[in-house]
């Protein structure tokens, strides 16, 4: 194409839709002359079929996986906002917690999540709580690291007319934080998928509802590899939707707190 | 004069009233005593600062880049505390219990908040001094009328050209009516024909009102044109090297740059930033 690409949805959303035909396209070829066997790696008009087959399970895996996601993604954005807000306050604070903060980044979730298992029993709480722990470090780093962003020829303007540690915050560190925090909340969002389906590893024998991470597991028992795919890419068109919601919230966010604040 | 009195009016609800410019010139601003000061190991940027600056007065600080005129500008305006030596700012109105002079700082760069309106940029010190929000922007029109911005007051500082950007900074400053006005190379950045308009819109501020101007600037013709007295820095460790009464007119125009009174006066700021490296940049010690 020789003109530049323009912002059109056509635009933005056919270089991914092509990648995606010509993968596919590819994969059922190359699985069909080459007479891969499908547990190993199923062409995707199986991993279609089953889909279709399983609607109604794979539906309510899910609701259950998004479920938790969407609590443990919530829990972090208010939690690690706060969190972000009081480091940014007091160094002290921040020194003294923060290692352990980051603790919660570098701790391997598979490791811990038996633990969740004990403490909060099995089902969604374990399942939402995983997702918070893997995804609130992004949170709290990019709401502080956005809070101690200001522009300091501003924060001599803000010192110069008195103003007070309230004014401060509402006036001018939150506003030039909000980009960043923007980014954090984003990150985060894509996370809590990650986070709820390694969290139903190990967690998420409960009730009659079992999320995509228990499909996962099943299918990989059974040799089910059709339905295995078929539960992956459903775990990852979630996590891509959460993240395209959000990110669609934030600009809109953006653009409205510009005209209010 | 209209914008004159609609000022007057609205600055009333500030509460104190303003003495007549004569009896405003005889006490002194600004007092400077024996102010040096050094950037930690980085040696000395500033030596024994003596300046008094009347009341009412427009004074230019010219001087090489890195000369620490914008570091003193800071000094003045108590954002920073000199090594050594002493800043003493007073007012006629904290002659009857107030807590100082009101001060404004224009910034070299116009310092607004990108995500507030220019509206609601000019109103931000009176809501940071507590004045509520519908109360402030009300009290901004004045300012903003002033620098001739009130159409643009619900655009945004993206949506303006630099020296908007810079006459709403300039709005802001005059909104809490200060006694003492402090900028720092404002217009710098701008284009010629922009930055001439502004020095003369600038001008024309100020003989309105009843303040105490300093404006740090490099350019010979800017300092000469506004002010009424003209101190010429030498390069680091920057002291005072020319103390001088401008000698022209007090109404200013566009006819007055290519008079011989001014080229004169020009020459003798240019003589004296000369005569101490001002003009060597390639011996000009850091930058600002």
């Amino acid at each position: 194409m020789s003109r530049p690409a323009g912002n059109g949805l056509a635009s933005l959303a056919l270089p991914p839709l092509v990648t995606f035909a010509c993968v596919i396209a590819l994969w059922e070829g190359a699985v069909r002359a080459l007479h891969v066997p499908a547990f190993l790696v199923p062409p995707p008009s199986a991993v279609l079929g089953v889909a279709w087959l399983e609607r109604a399970s794979l539906l309510s895996s899910l609701l259950t996986t998004a479920e938790g996601a969407v609590l443990g993604f919530l829990l972090s954005v208010s939690l690690g906002t706060l969190v972000g807000l009081l480091f940014s306050l007091s160094r002290w604070l921040e020194r003294g917690l923060y290692p352990y903060a980051l603790f919660l980044q570098t701790v391997p979730i598979v490791a811990i999540a038996p633990l969740l298992v004990l403490w909060f029993g099995p089902g969604l709480r374990a399942v939402a709580v995983s997702a918070f722990i893997v995804s609130v470090f992004p949170i709290i780093a990019n709401t502080l690291a956005g809070l101690r962003s200001v522009d300091p020829r501003l924060s001599d303007l803000f010192r110069l007319y008195g103003a007070g540690l309230g004014d401060t915050v509402l006036k001018l560190r939150l506003p030039s934080a909000i980009p960043s925090m923007a980014t954090g909340v984003k990150v985060a969002s894509g996370l809590s998928v990650i986070g709820a389906i390694v969290g139903e590893f190990v967690a998420g024998f409960s009730e009659g509802s079992a999320g995509l991470g228990i499909t996962v597991l099943s299918a990989y028992r059974q040799l089910r590899t059709d339905l295995l795919f078929a539960a992956v890419l459903l775990a990852s068109l979630l996590g891509l939707s959460l993240f395209a919601l959000v990110s669609g919230l934030s600009a809109l966010l953006l653009r409205r707190l510009r005209a209010q604040w | 004069m209209k914008r004159h009195a609609q000022w007057l009016e609205w600055r009333a609800p500030l509460g104190q009233a303003r003495p007549p410019q004569r009896e405003f010139h005889i006490s002194s601003s600004v007092v400077i005593h024996g102010v040096s000061h050094s950037f930690g190991s980085g040696g000395l940027v500033l030596q024994d600062i003596e300046l008094s600056l009347r009341a009412g007065s427009f004074v230019a600080l010219l001087g090489p880049s890195g000369c620490g005129k914008s570091t003193l500008l800071r000094f003045i305006s108590g954002l920073d505390t000199p090594s050594s030596g002493t800043i003493t700012l007073s007012s006629a109105s904290s002659a009857h219990g107030g807590s100082g002079p009101r001060l404004a700082f224009v910034f070299q760069d116009a310092q607004l908040l990108p995500w507030r309106s220019v509206l609601d940029n000019v109103a931000l010190p009176l809501e940071l001094a507590g004045v509520g929000r519908a109360e402030a922007r009300e009290r901004a029109r004045a300012p903003l009328a002033d620098v001739e911005l009130s159409d643009a007051s619900e655009r945004y500082p993206d949506q303006l050209s630099g020296g908007m950007r810079m006459r709403v900074s300039i709005a802001r400053a005059l909104l809490t009516d200060p006694e003492i006005l402090l900028l720092d190379e404002p217009f710098a950045a701008l284009d010629e024909l922009t930055r001439q308009r502004l020095d003369e819109r600038l001008r024309a501020l100020w003989l309105e009102r009843c303040m105490t101007v300093i404006f740090v600037t490099h350019a010979l013709a800017e300092a000469a044109f506004l002010a009424d007295r003209a101190l010429v820095m030498s390069r680091r460790p920057g002291r005072i090297v020319l103390d001088h009464e401008l000698e022209l007119p007090e109404e200013r125009n566009l006819d007055l740059r290519t008079s011989a009174a001014f080229v004169e006066q020009t020459k003798v700021l240019y003589l004296a930033l000369q005569a101490h490296g001002g003009l060597d940049d390639s011996q000009a010690v850091g930058s600002t």
